[in-house]
């Protein structure tokens, strides 16, 4: 089935990542660890813009820059170099943003997301660095605000930003889009994504082959899907009413779900960006062979390499392959047991338990679930009685075998002799309608079987009368 | 060309204030600027590649290694506006 995109959507995104997991900012030694510290106690001449500092561009934040764009499939250009993007706002210090602008690092990459109708590869026309502004917070409400506070901890911390090609023809899509830039970032370990303002989208979005509007503001994965299906909403309908859709910016209002146009003063526009004279141009090309070899095997060929060799659904395996952390813990349980129940219980039931919870694959141990996937195999305990202890371990911790005595879930036993009575009798016609025609003694027979199905484990009296209650049924 | 109001709007850009008789004097200093600039344009450039910068040095990088951020109190020294560790400035939308 082919999408055909009734509304001609087009939808382009720009993701700035924070490099959070460098130990220092991108042009001075701060370190990046300012999460949970007082304002303004990790910044320096340089990140504070003092006149006569002298940037110096950190060397892991260019590796790691170009590790990201060659995990997206992206071309490094022979030399890149900064620029000076001018505005005044109080969150830049130095009134001027260092940035890249004609020559960004890594450009022309793509990404395959799962689309409206399969595999759609969606484009990324650039991955360029440049310095996180510092943090603005209004004093009180924003409509009553009084002032503004600003905290430069965050300012000249390395950002990423990836800018898509107008690929997406949907939220849903564009939402995938985010969900694999994540994912592969993950893999590269070279942010860490639960922080604050680790990951902020802005989205481009146009109909019917009409102007593009900018949407501002986003701050969460599922709020960009939000705001582009009101966005495409607003459109549409103004369109309808004879309307016209004019280049704009707009802000997302995540409590209300809409978006609200800035309109911003032209004047914000004229950057008039030039080269960063502090700053002298890189030429990193050369390290693209060994930048490479550090590559680690990213979600696509990992989910590849599942389905061959633990012979897994691929539905299965691009579950398990979304975080690294999902993938090795998969790993790690199916060196152990069939890695197609290892599969289904950690794809199917553990992730669906731990998302449910809100929390991740970390929360639970690898021994435990191999523990319970066995216990299921041995027919020890039933499958439902698995999702109880992985509920209850979730819930109130302990260990399987603990939980399976304080909770009576041997009780199982009781099925297998149900199951070996149901086997035997279908196995015996014969013994089963001498016993009915009156013969008593065939009923030691099936018995008998029954004992043997159950490798003696099975209480003699319990079982004969089962067989009983079976065939007198 | 650079007229009256293009200057205005480039001091606007750079919050500075310039008053009229200012910006006619501006006008003209830097239409001459750019007039001496035209005559660059005279030469001819062909295979040469851009300078971005006037020095002949490439990849001038430091290692990823912590340094000591200043003191807060240092930081906020040269302002009177502030508020628990903060910047403080004046309502921003």
């Amino acid at each position: 089935m082919v999408y055909d995109n009734p509304d001609g959507v087009r939808i382009g995104l720009e993701v700035h990542v924070q490099l959070n997991k460098l130990n220092t900012k991108l042009f001075c030694g701060c370190s990046t660890e300012y999460h949970d510290d007082e304002p303004n106690t990790h910044v320096c001449p340089v990140c504070l813009g003092l006149p006569g500092s002298l940037p110096v561009i950190n060397e892991k934040a260019v590796e790691f820059a170009m590790k990201i764009g060659l995990a997206l499939n992206c071309e490094i250009v022979g030399q890149t170099q900064f620029h000076r993007k001018n505005y005044y706002y109080p969150d830049l210090p130095k009134g001027f943003q260092t940035t890249q602008y004609d020559y960004p690092i890594a450009s022309r990459g793509k990404v395959v997301i799962e689309g409206e109708d399969g595999e759609r590869v969606i484009g990324v026309t650039r991955a360029h660095m440049e310095e996180d502004p510092g943090k603005l917070q209004h004093i009180g409400s924003i409509e009553k605000s009084k002032g503004t506070f600003i905290n430069y901890n965050r300012s000249g911390m390395t950002l990423i930003e990836i800018v898509s090609d107008p690929d997406m023809r949907s939220p849903k899509e564009a939402r995938r889009y985010l969900d694999k830039l994540r994912s592969i970032l993950d893999y590269l370990d070279v942010f860490n994504g639960d922080l604050e303002g680790a990951m902020r989208v802005d989205a481009n979005v146009s109909v019917f082959g009409g102007d593009r509007v900018e949407v501002k503001n986003i701050s969460s994965f599922k709020g960009a899907e939000r705001a582009l299906l009101y966005e495409i909403m607003r459109q549409k309908n103004h369109i309808r009413r004879g309307g016209k859709i004019v280049l704009e910016t707009r802000h997302f209002d995540e409590a209300r779900g809409v978006t609200i146009s800035m309109r911003t003063k032209e004047e914000e526009h004229d950057y008039r960006y030039f080269p960063e004279p502090d700053l002298v141009p890189m030429r990193v090309a050369d390290k693209v062979p060994d930048i490479l070899k550090t590559l680690p095997e990213l979600p696509d060929a990992k989910r590849e390499r599942f389905n061959i060799q633990y012979g897994i659904a691929d539905m299965h395996a691009r579950a398990l392959t979304i975080q690294i952390k999902v993938a090795n813990f998969y790993e790690e349980v199916a060196a152990e047991v069939d890695p197609k129940d290892a599969a289904v219980w950690v794809a199917d039931i553990l992730k669906g338990e731990l998302n449910y919870r809100d929390t991740d694959v970390d929360a639970f141990k690898v021994s435990d679930i191999i523990e319970i996937i066995s216990l299921v195999k041995q027919e020890k305990i039933t499958e439902q009685s698995g999702v109880q202890i992985i509920r209850t371990i979730l819930d109130e911790g302990g260990k399987p075998q603990d939980i399976v005595v304080s909770q009576g879930l041997l009780k199982v036993e009781d099925d297998i002799v149900a199951k070996a009575v149901e086997e035997a009798i279908t196995e015996s016609p014969e013994a089963v309608t001498d016993y009915l025609a009156g013969k008593e003694k065939s009923l030691n027979f099936i018995v008998g079987k029954v004992m043997q199905k159950t490798k003696g484990r099975a209480d003699a009296r319990e079982a004969r009368e089962k067989v009983l209650a079976r065939i007198n049924k | 060309m650079i007229t009256k109001e293009k200057v205005e709007h480039i001091g606007w850009l750079a919050r500075i204030e310039i008053d009229e008789k200012e910006a006619d004097t501006y006008a003209e200093k830097l239409n001459s600027v750019l007039d001496y600039f035209g005559q660059l344009d005279e030469v001819d450039t062909d295979g040469v590649e851009p300078t971005y910068h006037v020095m002949d040095v490439v990849n001038v990088f430091r290692k990823d290694e912590v340094r000591k951020s200043l003191p807060q109190e240092e930081v906020l020294a040269n302002t009177e506006h502030r508020q628990e560790g903060n910047f403080k400035a004046p309502r921003i939308m």
